[in-house]
């Protein structure tokens, strides 16, 4: 009985040990399961083919999946599919998805569902509404494969796998047979996480659970691409319109990852021991503007290169962004750095030359026209561009009325062709993910069609002719060489202007590891400690 | 008193008409196109104009309005635009969060500005009213925000009693739910207090000066007597109209709280549906703030009677 006692007195503390330990374990592991994280912006819409929205496109990257996705390098890389080839006409474009690809609701991937969502996709995006004209047909060949046949030799590739505001994701062909211009409304992907429907608050919070039958490709990680590997049970994003309040809550430990930190409070995080702060974005921001070319002043070529000569980058971008860790001057209006980036002119549009300004204007005889310069407030990554903007227009000798609205409202001015007098405008500013702009076919301020073109309606017909050649190039050093002089020709008629790049921080707690640098916000490869 | 109830009730027919018509008109007038914000730069003319068809928005004024107060008349408010989702049930997900809030700050703010102020008339010209007073100004001068961010700072991130942020239903428990709440409240709650606790001061003093006291107090009534039983009682006309309208606001207005705390509130989701321009949502808003107007003012009315039996409908 002694004995008994004093073994069962020894193995006490072990078992309390024991049990402590597991308890602590246990706890450690329920916490662990969930990754909270506060995104940019809040998600209201589902569907990722209605709309460019960031937000939307990030919802996309958590339950669905793309055919090809593009990686760190910028490379275009098998994803869904096994592998694809090209005829030797250039022709032909063959895709074998992989094995093992099912959808949320258990039912398999065929190639037929692959054809109707990149025919939706293709109605919304620019880039496949660029080379829809060119496909002759998609045709099943079995379950597993499909072709594109095109009448020309294009490369299609970059289109199916960018990361930009619209990327190509798969649906079921059920789904991806809702007109593109109507909402989808069944949810159905075939990506590494699920959309918990039933606990969806639009603008309040979004909660996807781990796709427990995704089956990812055996390459590591990279960006988009590569194997989407998930490490916690449930994601849950949670909108917070107050950016300190994020930040609060992330030093506190309520979230584990806030997907952008405020220029303005980066030096409070980077002093918490407890977060990392790091750009995982490296492609960036590119903010810019555009002229209004049917009206006064800046239907004069002379008036809207002493604009651009006054403005220049360095001065917008501090005000903007103020350290200058996190923006980059440059005059590369196809992304600095990038396949298609160059300096051409870009002594135009990156210092400010106050004095070279005033003499144009003086040459081409300005009449103090109004400059009405549309400011939306409400944008956090371009709303002191407009201010400073104004100034630096002002320093020139021009007459700025900088007119402070919404977004929403900046959107309907914007689509006023009229004189100033009566609600137009002369120039706005807006910001793309250097992802949206990184070639003449996604960027939207390679338009210069007249009346037909984007915001702005310069009538360039040479940069029309020059954005169909960069589709048709079949060699890389066609391409740069199209870009090259359609940079040359933009900068020179003021038809989009660079104003850099910048470059946000997205922050998180040192308990998660595994975030992936990438252009969009991916949660797989993610793990979490406890706290 | 029950045919005033029922005439006040046939009374908000024609009010919410009315507001329906002026917020769906004025809607309207104000520049923005859902169609345009939902699309953003991918869209062409004609997939706009097609959004706009599926939306019902190319169809007249006249027309749009008919068959959402057809809608309305039974009891459906239609779908976000931006989200699909019913805006009921958008906004019964947002309202405890916001009623919860109202509630919880109007109960503390009573609690203790009600004292106040009447202590403070009491002791009217000493330091004690002197203080109750400039804490009132205090109370009234710092915005929201402050207070919202020196509470966090002191109660989550330097003591980490409190949670810094968001909402727990009572579904979730009742230590989290009133954890989750205690820092927006006493942050609203300051400016609650300022305003009632000087009502009531106010209210008070003027009463103190009536014959009545002035006989009651002769009569040998003892002083607590005389403030809680004949002044309060006296004065509770305008504090039960600043706590009523009081109520609606917190209800309705508290969209800088509802933001500093990330509690998912009505008053975010009025500045979200505008800044989206999501006609169906803001119009079933202003039509629920509208009604909770008019309720709380009944209420008020009804309130009047009671603790001023002079007051008969």
């Amino acid at each position: 009985m002694k004995h008994a006692l004093a073994r069962k007195s020894r193995a006490l503390p072990a078992r309390c040990v024991l049990g402590i330990a597991l308890g602590v374990w246990g706890a450690a592991a329920v916490q662990a399961q969930t990754l909270n994280v506060v995104m940019a912006s809040k998600l209201t819409v589902l569907d990722p083919v209605l709309t460019a929205s960031h937000q939307t496109r990030n919802h996309g990257y958590m339950i669905y999946d793309t055919l090809l996705a593009t990686d760190a390098d910028n490379k275009v890389q098998p994803q869904m599919a096994e592998k694809w080839s090209v005829s030797e006409d250039g022709k032909t474009y063959t895709f074998v998805l992989r094995d093992g690809l099912k959808w949320h609701d258990g039912a398999p991937v065929k190639a037929e569902d692959c054809i109707a969502s990149i025919q939706r996709w293709a109605q919304q995006d620019k880039v496949g509404r660029q080379i829809m004209p060119h496909v002759a047909s998609m045709n099943v060949v079995d379950d597993k494969t499909f072709t594109i046949v095109l009448n020309r030799p294009l490369d299609i590739t970059a289109a199916l796998g960018k990361p930009s505001g619209l990327p190509s994701f798969m649906m079921p062909k059920r789904v991806a047979e809702t007109p593109a211009t109507q909402a989808i409304t069944d949810y159905t992907g075939s990506g590494p996480f699920k959309f918990v429907q039933a606990q969806f608050q639009p603008g309040v919070r979004t909660v996807y659970e781990k796709n427990t039958d995704y089956v990812p490709r055996n390459e590591p990680p990279s960006a988009t691409a590569g194997g989407k590997q998930v490490f916690v049970d449930k994601v849950e994003w949670i909108a917070m319109p107050d950016a300190m309040t994020g930040v609060n809550a992330l030093m506190g430990g309520e979230v584990d990852y806030l997907e952008t930190v405020p220029f303005d409070m980066t030096p409070l995080v980077q002093r918490a021991p407890q977060v990392t702060l790091k750009v995982i974005d490296k492609l960036g921001y590119q903010p810019m503007y555009r002229f209004n070319q049917l009206q006064a002043p800046f239907n004069n070529k002379q008036i809207r290169q002493a604009a651009m000569y006054a403005i220049g980058q360095e001065t917008i971008l501090k005000a903007q962004v103020g350290d200058p860790a996190f923006y980059k001057t440059c005059g590369a209006v196809f992304g600095c750095g990038l396949p298609y980036a160059s300096d051409v002119r870009a002594d135009m549009i990156v210092p400010s030359n106050i004095e070279r300004a005033k003499q144009l204007l003086k040459e081409a005889n300005y009449n103090n026209e109004p400059v009405v310069i549309l400011h939306a407030t409400d944008i956090a990554m371009a709303s002191a561009i407009p201010v400073v903007m104004a100034q630096q227009l002002r320093q020139a000798g021009f007459n700025v009325s900088l007119q402070a609205m919404d977004f929403m409202t900046m959107l309907s001015r914007r689509a006023n062709r009229d004189v100033t007098a009566k609600g137009g405008w002369s120039i706005f500013v807006t910001t793309w993910h250097v992802s949206e702009i990184m070639d003449p076919l996604r960027n939207y301020g390679v338009s210069a069609n007249g009346e037909k073109a984007w915001f702005g309606w310069p009538t360039v017909p040479k940069v029309e002719s020059l954005r169909e050649a960069f589709l048709l190039a079949t060699s890389d050093e066609e391409r740069k060489r199209v870009t090259d002089q359609l940079q040359d020709l933009m900068l020179d008629e003021g038809v989009a202007i660079t104003l850099g790049e910048i470059h946000s921080a997205a922050a998180f707690r040192n308990t998660i590891s595994g975030v992936l640098d990438s252009p969009a916000p991916v949660f797989w490869n993610i793990k979490k400690a406890a706290k | 008193m029950l045919s005033y109830i029922i005439r006040r009730i046939l009374a908000t027919i024609p009010v919410v008409f009315t507001v329906a018509i002026m917020v769906f008109c004025l809607l309207r007038l104000t520049p923005g196109d859902p169609a345009l914000i939902l699309a953003g730069d991918a869209a062409t003319p004609e997939q706009l104009t097609q959004i706009r068809q599926h939306m019902g928005l190319d169809q007249s004024l006249a027309t749009q309005f008919f068959k959402w107060g057809t809608q309305v008349m039974q009891g459906d408010l239609g779908v976000s635009l931006h989200s699909g989702t019913p805006v009921t049930s958008m906004i019964a997900s947002r309202a405890a969060p916001s009623l919860a809030l109202a509630l919880s700050t109007i109960i503390l703010s009573t609690l203790i500005a009600i004292p106040l102020g009447v202590f403070s008339a009491w002791r009217r010209g000493t330091g004690v009213d002197r203080s109750v007073m400039a804490f009132s100004v205090l109370g009234f001068s710092v915005p929201v925000f402050v207070t919202g961010y020196v509470l966090i700072l002191l109660f989550s991130i330097k003591l980490g009693w409190l949670p810094i942020q968001g909402y727990r239903s009572l579904s979730q428990g009742v230590g989290p739910f009133f954890q989750h709440l205690a820092l927006p409240t006493l942050a609203l709650s300051t400016g609650f207090v300022a305003l009632i606790a000087r009502i009531a001061r106010s209210s008070v003093l003027e009463v103190l000066g009536e014959d009545f006291i002035r006989t009651a107090r002769a009569k040998g009534v003892t002083e607590r007597t005389v403030m809680l039983a004949h002044a309060l009682r006296s004065a509770a006309v305008p504090i039960i109209t600043v706590i009523g309208i009081s109520i609606a606001l917190l209800i309705s207005g508290v969209v800088v709280t509802e933001s500093v705390f990330n509690v998912p509130g009505l008053g975010r989701l009025v500045v979200e549906s505008v800044l989206a321009r999501d006609y169906p949502l803001i119009q079933g808003l202003i039509l629920l703030f509208s009604m909770v107007y008019i309720v709380v003012n009944l209420v008020i009315d009804i309130l009047y009677s009671v603790f001023d039996p002079r007051i008969r409908y």
